[in-house]
């Protein structure tokens, strides 16, 4: 369980975050969605200890996330920033093997080998393993990126944007990969999504932010309304719902 | 890393290895004096000179060459740039600051206590580098090598003045310049520390890899970011300083070889530093053979034969991949 206690921040004289109280349980997929500028990734960076908490408390599964060491946390939540470059000319299969660092510290054993070729096998990577990164496609790039945070081998995984830069085709892929490794594997899963439609159908809980504060929570159909949706993106839509899944029509 | 790729990696191993060993027995080889192998161990004079001077100066280059390129490589990784490198960004600069004020103070002090205030005021120029170097936009890669080559010029400049005012320009260019031609037995040892360094860096090559990935990065997988950080400005500096204090500074072997080992290899630092090592002993031991043979019996200091070689390497990389940074 992620336990989020009265978190505020600030840079400067910009308020980013304002009393945030949130609980995630342990298992699923919550969205955050919400327009730019909302907080959605401050959140998440302040979960995964990125940036140093000013006020209220995060725990995740009980350990405070200010006081528990660092490479304790990294067996526990990895996390997959929107911003992430890798310029280093590593190989695919490396850079997954990088995730299995915070439990070894950087010896490799068989069962890390294995997890690392089950990680690239679930992102559609076995083919690619031996590619350098900087000769992938935008959209592999980003797969090697969740492989690695996948073969972490963490309960939580938090994901900022990962389906920029991905076709329908991987994006849905991706979706889905994430469906099965919380169903199967009882992953507990933070995703940043701006594709409203990808929460609906993939995600068991959306969180609303705009501004700093969480505007609403609750499942697809409580939350897809157009009531809501014009609270928190500030125009309106239709909403239709086509087999049990409410579907956005924002486009026009 | 696959099968293929390894075996790629011990390919280029062995050749590097090879080649050094080669260069190693030339080197001894190579002098004004003569000093025929065949009668090494029957003529006295021969072992001596063998002992005291060439493999001094053959182990100083080496040791040099292997410590510099690995600076260059963390040094690269610290400001996740692939244009830095100690003497073109400051550290040099300051560890010729730190050594001339002690020279300036402490005329008396020994070459160790030289070695740890150039060392010093390495650290510090290089902090103040990399803190302003962060600061930059990644999107212009090309601002933190200019930065570098501003600031270690302004340094740079504050040394010569310094050096101008108390008359000790003649001394300073025994540190600008590298050149192993004054290398003799009892002269070099503190360059074993610097191989010390290499060996530290080598322990700790999965860290370097994965710093290289960015600080958030580093954090999620439970790095200590901040102490790596500094870490690795430890073996920058000393490694810079104790090059500048022994030998004198010796430019763009920290620039070239890790860039070309990172074409041929990639960056995952575990398979690639001894291969980084061995290549800078063997650039800086090569250019300082051909030092000894251009104009024989006279010399050219390596730095001077570095600074053409080194040039024309590194322009060819820039305009072999103009696309990448």
């Amino acid at each position: 369980m992620i336990r989020i206690e009265d978190v505020s921040l600030r840079h400067g004289q910009t308020q980013i975050l304002h009393d945030i109280w949130l609980t995630i349980p342990k298992g699923g997929i919550t969205a955050l969605v919400g327009p730019n500028g909302a907080g959605k990734s401050s959140l998440l960076s302040l979960i995964a200890r990125l940036q140093p908490l000013q006020a209220g408390r995060i725990s995740v599964d009980s350990f405070p996330v200010d006081t528990t060491p660092s490479r304790d946390l990294a067996r526990i939540l990895a996390i997959l920033r929107q911003d992430s470059i890798v310029t280093s000319r590593l190989r695919v299969r490396e850079l997954v093997g990088f995730g299995r660092f915070p439990h070894g510290r950087g010896r490799l054993t068989p069962d890390d080998y294995a997890i690392i070729d089950q990680s690239l096998q679930q992102f559609d990577l076995t083919d690619l393993s031996d590619r350098f990164i900087e000769t992938l496609s935008g959209g592999q790039r980003q797969r090697a990126l969740v492989a690695m945070a996948f073969a972490q081998g963490t309960d939580y995984l938090l994901l900022d944007e990962p389906l920029n830069n991905l076709d329908m085709f991987f994006a849905r892929e991706l979706m889905r990969s994430l469906r099965r490794i919380a169903d199967e594997n009882g992953k507990t899963i933070v995703i940043v999504l701006h594709d409203i439609n990808q929460a609906s159908a993939h995600a068991d809980r959306i969180v609303a932010m705009k501004s700093g504060r969480i505007v609403a929570d609750g499942t697809p159909s409580d939350l897809l309304t157009p009531k809501t949706l014009q609270a928190v993106f500030g125009f309106q839509m239709r909403v239709e719902t086509f087999d049990d899944m409410p579907v956005v029509l924002h486009f026009r | 890393m696959s099968i293929a790729a390894t075996k790629q990696a011990s390919k280029t191993g062995w050749v590097a290895g090879l080649t050094l060993a080669v260069l190693f027995v030339f080197s001894l080889c190579v002098g004004v004096d003569d000093m025929p192998i065949i009668r090494l161990f029957s003529d006295g004079r021969a072992l001596e000179l063998l002992l005291v001077s060439r493999l001094p100066r053959t182990l100083a280059a080496i040791l040099t060459g292997a410590g510099l390129a690995i600076a260059g490589l963390i040094m690269q990784t610290l400001a996740r740039n692939r244009y830095v490198e100690p003497s073109t960004a400051g550290t040099a600069q300051s560890a010729e600051l730190g050594i001339l004020l002690v020279t300036l103070l402490l005329p008396s002090a020994s070459l160790l206590f030289k070695s740890l205030a150039a060392s010093a005021a390495a650290l510090l120029g290089t902090s103040l580098f990399l803190m302003t170097a962060h600061r930059l936009p990644p999107t212009q890669p090309f601002l933190v090598p200019l930065f570098g080559l501003v600031y270690g010029g302004v340094i740079g400049a504050a040394v010569t003045f310094v050096a101008w005012q108390a008359d000790l320009l003649q001394y300073l260019s025994v540190w600008t310049n590298g050149d192993f031609s004054g290398v003799l037995r009892g002269r070099y040892e503190l360059l074993w520390l610097g191989a010390l360094m290499v060996v530290v860096a080598w322990m700790v090559a999965d860290r370097l890899t994965i710093m290289a990935l960015g600080r958030d990065a580093s954090i999620g997988l439970g790095l200590d970011h901040a102490r790596m950080l500094q870490l690795g400005l430890i073996i920058v500096s000393v490694i810079s300083a104790l090059s500048v204090v022994v030998v004198g500074m010796i430019p763009f072997v920290g620039l070239v070889v890790p860039n070309i080992v990172s074409r041929l290899m990639g960056d995952n630092m575990r398979g690639t530093l001894p291969t980084v090592a061995v290549s800078g002993a063997i650039l800086v031991l090569g250019c300082d053979i051909l030092g000894r043979l251009i104009r024989y019996p006279y010399e050219i200091p390596v730095g001077t034969v570095m600074g053409c070689v080194g040039g024309l390497i590194f322009l060819w990389l820039l305009f072999r991949r103009p696309s990448h940074v």
